[in-house]
């Protein structure tokens, strides 16, 4: 059983109609934004319920509820075959727990009931997930790898959420026969202005640590994890992977690359207690974090560098560079040149035929509209 | 960076690629970078160095005046699992043994020694552990030790059962867990060599456990030896000047006991980690019964 002619495979392109889920969200948009100069996507679609947050050339953006016969209208209409999923919360202050158990579990449930069914047209799904799947514990190993199950049951919604997410596009790959479905689980990210716990945790005067732990810690930089979903979208690489970026540090070593004092603050015993007072400190450390500050986290990242992928960054790279975004946000602030999306006028930039679109070079030339 | 838009060849057809199919080879392991001081695994060549400099050289070399037999029994390259008998309230034997072949063999190998998971937890253990070169003992980390990093790894399959074991019971040694070095072994086709280390019993001999300070300081077990706890917590670093003896036996090699197939065989591996055990407490007899001083060898 084939789900493409065979002479797509070899030398002629094959083309691509990809959806894109949470295109408004820091992964979905810099995902199209990479996608867009990808030559053999035909069509690509982003949607999500707020507006895009980056500038798009050739994305569709529609504005829908993840609301699954919504999605599969769409899915179906613009015959989807690639859909990416890049909506998963994955830091507990990021969102309330009730609105991540919304959006990662339930959504996730609507976005592959969409994608599901005889007559679907997807043939690949792709999933961002997260090291958090993993959890932390103190009898881990040093290395997880890929067909480790976890031995513990997760301790915080936010882990059960990701667990449950990730089970639920499992079951849709067992279900689906034939779909490429791809599940990359990414270690802790550090990039320009993607919003994690640790880059919450560098931006600190200083480094808060747990007194007598130096966990070991693993990065991987942000444009990494956007060439990693696209070496997904572009490639078969069915399966589950960690995305994490080569060496894993220790957390003091992290704190010199960084330039912070490493300050052992934090008591090793009794997180519950002091959590509520140090909150009033103006210090959040969320819980799923609280394991990772004591006994760290490790990742195994041959199988995906087996598939041909390849990291611009290592662990100890992204931390350096991590510390530079810092020091030049210190000088000249949050720069406010931030996109805003105006209906009106991606609609004129797109289809009006006043709009000069130059034969080469433009990403927005060649494309035909898509017929819907 | 390379992102080929070319889709590899692969036509399997299966959802998701069952476990173990995943390709992790050698070769990808991440390179080391020459400007970091610790490895991924937590290991700091200057702590290391310091120690070894210091406390290492004055215990292996003044205080237990350490004699080496068979040394040329460890290989000078790929992986292999040493496998020794455990005693000594905070066991002195480990970091003898890595000084030991340090010292004495002809290439100077790093030895990662396995700890119980409990260190992890244990708030300045969790610290300085790793970064003299222990490693949780984890089947998984053995695994990646051995066969990708092709490094030697010291286990105590009696663990601490071992360690805790009072004075009067010295050289006897305990179930050897239930032969999972043997499985790591076979799985990484790795060398086992038996180690036999006489002197640290009477090192660090226990005269009695208290259970109720166990449950206070939330240790894997709180001992009374000569120099702990009347000297707090550095007592467990007060030494009795018994001379070390260690012998390093014959490899036994695992491609001969059928590779990583054999894993599943657990008759197999239970007679094997059997006889390893009784060739250790052979020559743990003969040692000690040769012996004709516990100071002066």
């Amino acid at each position: 059983m084939r789900w493409w002619p065979s002479e797509s495979r070899c030398g002629l392109a094959e083309r691509r109609r990809i959806l894109i889920t949470g295109v408004s969200s820091y992964w979905g948009g810099r995902l199209a934004q990479a996608l867009e100069g990808f030559e053999q996507a035909e069509a690509i679609i982003g949607v999500d319920e707020r507006e895009p947050t980056r500038e798009l050339e050739r994305t569709e953006y529609v504005k829908v509820s993840n609301h699954h016969s919504l999605l599969s209208r769409i899915v179906r209409a613009a015959e989807i075959d690639t859909v990416v999923d890049t909506r998963l919360v994955v830091n507990s202050f990021a969102a309330s727990p009730r609105e991540a158990h919304e959006n990662n579990v339930i959504d996730t449930m609507n976005i592959l009931a969409a994608c599901d069914g005889p007559e679907s047209p997807v043939k690949r799904f792709v999933f961002k997930c997260s090291a958090h799947w993993y959890g932390c514990e103190q009898d881990d190993p040093a290395f997880f790898t890929e067909d480790m199950e976890r031995k513990h049951p997760p301790r915080f919604a936010i882990e059960r959420d990701i667990v449950e997410a990730e089970r639920a596009v499992r079951d849709y790959a067992a279900r689906r026969q034939g779909a490429l479905v791809t599940i990359l689980r990414c270690a802790n990210v550090l990039g320009r202005d993607v919003e994690t716990a640790y880059e919450r945790i560098l931006s600190l005067p200083a480094l808060p640590m747990v007194l007598g732990f130096d966990p070991r810690t693993q990065f991987v930089h942000a444009d990494d994890v956007v060439h990693a979903l696209e070496h997904a979208v572009i490639s078969d690489v069915p399966g589950v992977f960690n995305v994490a970026a080569d060496g894993v540090l220790a957390l003091s070593e992290v704190a010199s690359l960084a330039g912070k004092l490493p300050l052992p603050i934090l008591p090793p015993f009794g997180a519950g207690l002091v959590a509520q007072p140090l909150r009033r400190l103006g210090l959040r450390v969320p819980d799923e974090m609280w394991n990772l500050l004591r006994f760290g986290r490790g990742l195994d990242n041959r199988a995906y560098k087996a598939t041909g992928f390849d990291y611009g960054f290592t662990s100890r790279e992204a931390v350096l560079r991590f510390a530079e975004h810092m020091r030049l946000r210190k000088v000249i602030g949050d720069s406010d040149d931030a996109f805003h999306y105006d209906r009106e006028v991606e609609e004129f930039l797109r289809w009006s035929p006043n709009v000069r679109r130059e034969p080469s070079g433009e990403p927005t030339s060649e494309v035909q509209p898509p017929s819907l | 960076m390379t992102r080929s838009p070319v889709a590899p060849e692969r036509t399997s057809l299966a959802a998701l690629p069952a476990p173990g199919a995943l390709a992790r080879p050698r070769e990808l392991l991440p390179a080391i970078e020459p400007d970091r001081r610790l490895d991924d695994w937590g290991r700091s060549e200057r702590v290391e160095g310091v120690f070894d400099a210091t406390l290492l050289e004055f215990f292996y070399k003044r205080w237990f005046r350490t004699e080496v037999e068979g040394i040329e029994n460890v290989p000078s390259d790929g992986g292999a699992l040493l496998v020794s008998n455990h005693s000594g309230a905070l066991p002195p034997d480990a970091a003898m043994i890595a000084k030991a072949i340090r010292e004495e063999h002809p290439n100077p190998r790093s030895l990662q020694i396995t700890v119980e998971h409990f260190f992890k937890g244990y708030p300045g253990f969790s610290m300085l552990l790793p970064k003299i070169g222990c490693v949780a003992a984890h089947p998984a980390n053995v695994h990646r030790l051995l066969y990708d990093e092709r490094q030697l790894v010291l286990v105590f399959p009696e663990g601490r059962k071992g360690t805790e074991k009072l004075y009067r019971e010295r050289y006897q040694l305990r179930r050897f867990g239930r032969g999972g070095f043997v499985e790591a072994a076979m799985r990484a086709r790795a060398q086992i060599v038996p180690v036999c280390v006489v002197g640290a019993e009477e090192a660090a001999p226990i005269f009695a456990h208290v259970n109720f300070m166990k449950r206070v300081t939330g240790l894997l077990y709180f001992p009374i030896t000569p120099a702990f706890p009347w000297f707090g917590p550095l007592g467990m670093l007060g030494y009795l000047p018994a001379k070390f003896k260690i012998r390093f036996l014959e490899p036994i090699d695992t491609a001969d006991l059928g590779g990583p197939e054999a894993v599943a065989d657990k008759a197999l591996v239970q007679s094997v980690a059997q006889e390893i055990r009784s060739l250790i407490q052979d020559n743990l007899h003969e040692m000690v019964a040769k012996r004709k001083s516990v100071w002066f060898g």
